[in-house]
This record gives C-alpha cells, sequence and structure tokens, in this order.
C-alpha cells in the first residue's frame, strides 16, 4: 500500500491552511494556523492525552456494546422466522430518532459519567451494524444452503457453518461505518453534559476562546477516529481474507 | 469400471428412483402434471429440455429441497423413501470460499457435527485427481479443479444417489470432456439422475435419456414413461454415427416436432 500519497495530501493542505492564515491576517481565535496547534498540542500534551483516554474508552464501549447486541439482533432475526417482525421496529426506532435529541435525556438518566456516552454510540452504531449483519445474512447463496440441506445439515449448524461466515464481508461493512460513526456518539454525548473528555475539552476551549487548543482537541479526535477506522479495517480484511478482492482498483 | 477403490465399496446399498404423478408449477403456472418416470438403480440417466420447463425445480424435488404437490409421489424404486440417501451436484461447485479443498469435501460431517475421516477426505481427493491441492481455498483454484473438489465432496457422502444439475455446464469443453469421464467412472455404483441442456453430454454419458418438453401450447409438459437408450457403453463419443439416429430424435424431441418425440 502506498502510505505516501496520503502523507502528500495531507501536508500539502496542512500548507495551504498555514499560508492563508499567514496571508489573510486573520485573527487568531477565529482560525488558528496549523503551527499554533501543534505547539498546543504539545504543550498541553498530558492534559489532551487524559481526555483523548476518556473519549477512547468510551468510543471502544460503544464499539463493542453495540457490536455485541447489533449482531444479536441480526442473528435473532435471520435464525428465528417472525422474529424480524419484532425486531425491525426496534430497530427503525433507533435510527429514526436522532442520537442528538436523546442525548440530553441520556444524560439525564445515567449522569455526567462515561455511560450516557457509551450508550449513544451504542445506539448510533446499533443500526449500521444490525443492518448489515442482517442483510448478508439474508442473502446467503441459496445454493449452499440448498446443499447443506441435502448434507442433512441441522438448521443452526447451516446458520454457523454457512451463512454467518457467508455473511461476514457484509457485516464487515457495518463494523467499518460503526467505526467511522461511533466517535460522533461519543462526541455529542460529551457536548451534551460531562466533565471530561475531548468533546467536554474542545467546548471549555471554545468558551474561553482558546481557538487554537479546541483546534489541538479536534485533530487528536480526527487522528483517533482514523486509528480506530484503520485498525478495524486491517483486522477485518485478515479475517475475511478468503473474500477475494473484486475491486480491480485496489490491485496495484 | 477400474478398480474403484476400497474406500468406495462400503457403500453397498443401491436404489433407483420412482417419479409417480409428478405435479411441477412455478406459482400458479403448472409446468408438469401427471409425469411418471423411473430410473434403475445403478444407472446414469440424462434429464433434456429447454431451459424454464422445469428441470432444475424436479431435480430439487427429488432431492427433497421442495416439497412435492398435488397426487405426486417421490421414492426409491422400492418404494422406500429417498430421505438421506440423495446427494445433490449443482451447476455451481458450491464450495464455500472460506474452507480449504479438504474441509470443503469434508462438509457434510462438519455440518453434521460427526467426527471428520480426514483420511478418507484425502484418499478421494486423490481419486478425484485434485490431491495436491488439498489446503488450497477455492479462489485459488481454476474452475475444473474446483468441479473436482466438488465432486469429491459429493463422494465423500455415501449416498447411493446422485443428482446432477448441469454440474459440467461452466467449464470449457476439454475440461468438461475430463470430468465427465472421471465421473462415470467414480459414481458408476450409484445411480445418476443428471439434468443437461446439452445432448451430445447426455449422448456421450447416459444410459437413458428422457426428455421434457413442452406439447406446444399452454398445456403443462410430458415426459415420455420410456427413456430414450443410446446404444453402445460410456463415455460414448457422441460423434459416432451410431448415435446419429438418436441424436437426430434427441433433437427432434427437443424442439418438439411432430411424431420424432421418442425414439428407440
Amino acid at each position: 500500500m502506498n502510505v505516501l500519497r496520503p502523507i502528500i495530501v495531507f501536508a500539502g493542505l496542512l500548507a495551504v491552511w498555514q499560508v492563508f492564515v499567514s496571508a489573510s491576517e486573520i485573527a487568531p481565535f477565529i482560525l488558528p494556523g496549523p503551527i499554533a496547534v501543534m505547539s498546543v498540542a504539545v504543550e498541553r500534551v498530558d492534559i489532551i492525552a487524559g481526555h483523548a483516554l476518556v473519549t477512547l474508552t468510551e468510543i471502544l464501549l460503544g464499539l463493542l456494546f453495540g457490536t455485541l447486541l447489533g449482531g444479536t439482533s441480526a442473528l435473532v432475526m435471520a435464525y428465528f422466522r417472525g422474529a424480524r417482525a419484532w425486531v425491525l421496529p426496534v430497530l427503525v426506532v433507533s435510527q429514526a430518532v436522532p442520537v442528538f435529541a436523546l442525548a440530553p435525556v441520556l444524560v439525564l438518566w445515567f449522569g455526567y459519567g462515561v455511560t450516557p456516552k457509551v450508550a449513544m454510540a451504542t445506539l448510533i452504531i446499533y443500526f449500521p451494524v444490525t443492518a448489515a449483519f442482517y442483510d448478508g445474512l439474508r442473502r446467503t447463496e441459496p445454493g449452499w444452503i440448498d446443499l447443506a440441506r441435502t448434507l442433512d445439515a441441522p438448521r443452526a449448524a447451516i446458520l454457523r457453518q454457512v451463512r454467518i461466515p457467508a455473511a461476514m464481508p457484509a457485516f464487515a461493512s457495518g463494523l467499518r461505518v460503526a467505526a467511522a460513526v461511533a466517535p460522533i456518539g461519543a462526541v455529542v454525548g460529551e457536548w451534551v453534559g460531562s466533565s471530561a473528555g475531548l468533546g467536554y475539552y474542545m467546548l471549555l476551549m471554545n468558551g474561553r476562546v482558546q481557538t487554537d487548543a479546541m483546534f489541538a482537541a479536534l485533530l487528536v479526535l480526527a487522528l483517533m477516529a482514523i486509528a480506530i477506522y484503520y485498525l478495524v479495517d486491517s483486522v477485518l480484511r485478515r479475517t475475511i481474507a478468503w473474500q477475494a478482492d473484486i475491486d480491480p482498483a485496489s490491485k496495484h | 469400471m477400474t478398480d474403484n477403490a476400497p474406500h468406495d465399496i462400503r457403500m453397498h446399498e443401491t436404489a433407483g428412483i420412482a417419479v409417480r404423478k409428478l405435479r411441477l408449477a412455478w406459482g400458479e403456472t403448472v409446468l408438469l402434471d401427471n409425469v411418471s418416470f423411473e430410473v434403475s438403480p445403478g444407472s446414469w440417466t440424462c434429464l433434456l429440455g429447454e431451459s424454464g420447463v422445469g428441470k432444475s425445480t424436479l431435480l430439487r424435488t427429488i432431492a427433497g429441497l421442495i416439497d412435492p404437490i398435488g397426487p405426486t409421489k417421490i421414492s426409491s424404486h422400492d418404494g422406500s423413501a429417498l430421505r438421506g440417501r440423495v446427494a445433490y451436484m449443482a451447476q455451481q461447485d458450491l464450495l464455500l470460499p472460506w474452507l480449504s479443498a479438504i474441509d470443503n469435501v469434508a462438509l457434510g460431517a462438519r455440518l453434521r457435527g460427526e467426527p471428520v475421516d480426514h483420511c478418507r477426505a484425502r484418499n478421494i481427493l486423490e481419486r478425484t485427481g485434485v490431491a495436491e491441492r488439498a489446503n488450497a481455498l477455492p479462489a485459488e483454484m481454476s474452475g475444473g479443479e474446483r468441479q473436482r473438489v466438488a465432486l469429491a465432496r459429493t463422494l465423500m457422502e455415501e449416498r447411493p444417489i446422485v443428482l446432477m444439475d448441469e454440474p459440467f455446464s461452466a467449464l470449457d469443453a476439454i475440461t468438461r470432456i475430463r470430468l465427465q469421464d472421471l465421473a462415470v467412472d467414480l459414481l458408476s455404483h450409484r445411480t445418476v439422475l443428471m439434468v443437461t441442456h446439452d445432448p451430445f453430454e447426455a449422448l456421450r454419458l447416459a444410459d437413458g435419456v428422457f426428455i421434457l418438453r413442452s406439447p406446444g401450447n399452454e398445456q403443462a409438459r410430458e415426459l415420455p414413461d420410456m427413456p430414450i437408450v443410446p446404444p453402445g457403453i460410456v463415455p460414448r463419443d457422441p460423434t459416432d454415427p451410431a448415435l446419429r439416429n438418436v441424436h437426430q430424435a434427441i433433437m427432434c424431441a427437443l424442439g418438439g416436432k411432430s411424431g420424432m418425440g421418442r425414439a428407440a
């Protein structure tokens, strides 16, 4: 994989940003340059790292619970006839009610700690995980199921040994989306009410017009989200290595 | 046939297929009605017919994948149930892409939670000529190799009846002929009912040929009670002049031309 290209693109964008800030004489509390942001980030590394750890915990726990909950829902819908009619409304409602609207309620219920943020991240990824996995489970190659049935396979064995492995690529797509949106859930939760975390710190710094520190926190959040995404992606790629990469663009 | 390795001899049981008063429907449309035919034990029977005539549906019904409808009775030639005695081989190899060749061969045991006889699986892979690919994933194999593994998976199940739904149609001509010969050799003790759209394939392999066809208008398709029996021993050379009449008869029957539906 070519790591050079994204680095060049990123460095280019930073350069444009710095040149724009220097040339336009824009007030630093409106838009600080990347150099200012970096120096604040280095200066306050332990404060930011502390908040980052809180947010990271929320994101990872949200990912864990959302994936478990979504995976279970999809399995129940796929395995038990009739379960779909019961689970699907929950699924749709979980998506129809904006988590942003639920955030204050969750904070009210679960307090200012980590719990409401985990709940928020869980909620936000529940739908993509469930929908993608369930879709994968439903679209098992019918020939495989026919074959398994002629081999006298019990239904549970067909689910475990044929349908679930066959749905892994779809499940992986859901997990990738989850990895990308889970930070949103955590940060929204922090904005609504918290005493720690990158979202909290960003609001705090915004209020104190320390825009450079806010940007530093944002930068860390973005890097964290990207790292989580690529980590999840690489684990998934390894687990479903049997799936031939059909995209010709990804073959050098 | 040639020395059919000791591993296949374990299967002593034979069974034929008896289909009585078969009715097949696609939704509201009746494809076949009141059709009866028999496949004798140990024979290789081909089922020919234009596409959409219900060949695959018939095969799936015999395999127990679709419940028979109406007065349909499907059993062994002696009237006993077919359940658990039928192996099924489709047009696609249906290899699970995340399992190696040998694990695919052992799929039946794996799915039923039985201990896997790796030794036997390896032996069968050897007989189908893909032993050296035992640990390869399906994506790493050619179409011919994959279909050989699928054949091995079919052999691994000691089922007296093998149903095949155009299993060789996706292969190139040379690979197809090799696999046909291999199948004839390895399946010689079993009863084979094979659906195909290729008259040459039927002429090459079949002890008997049935033709599913539309009698013309909207009436349901009919199937003659007696199969067409090409002369000679399988695998035949389909260009053999002795087969020309049979070929012609089959073509006429497929084309639905009057008076030529059945040949001796």
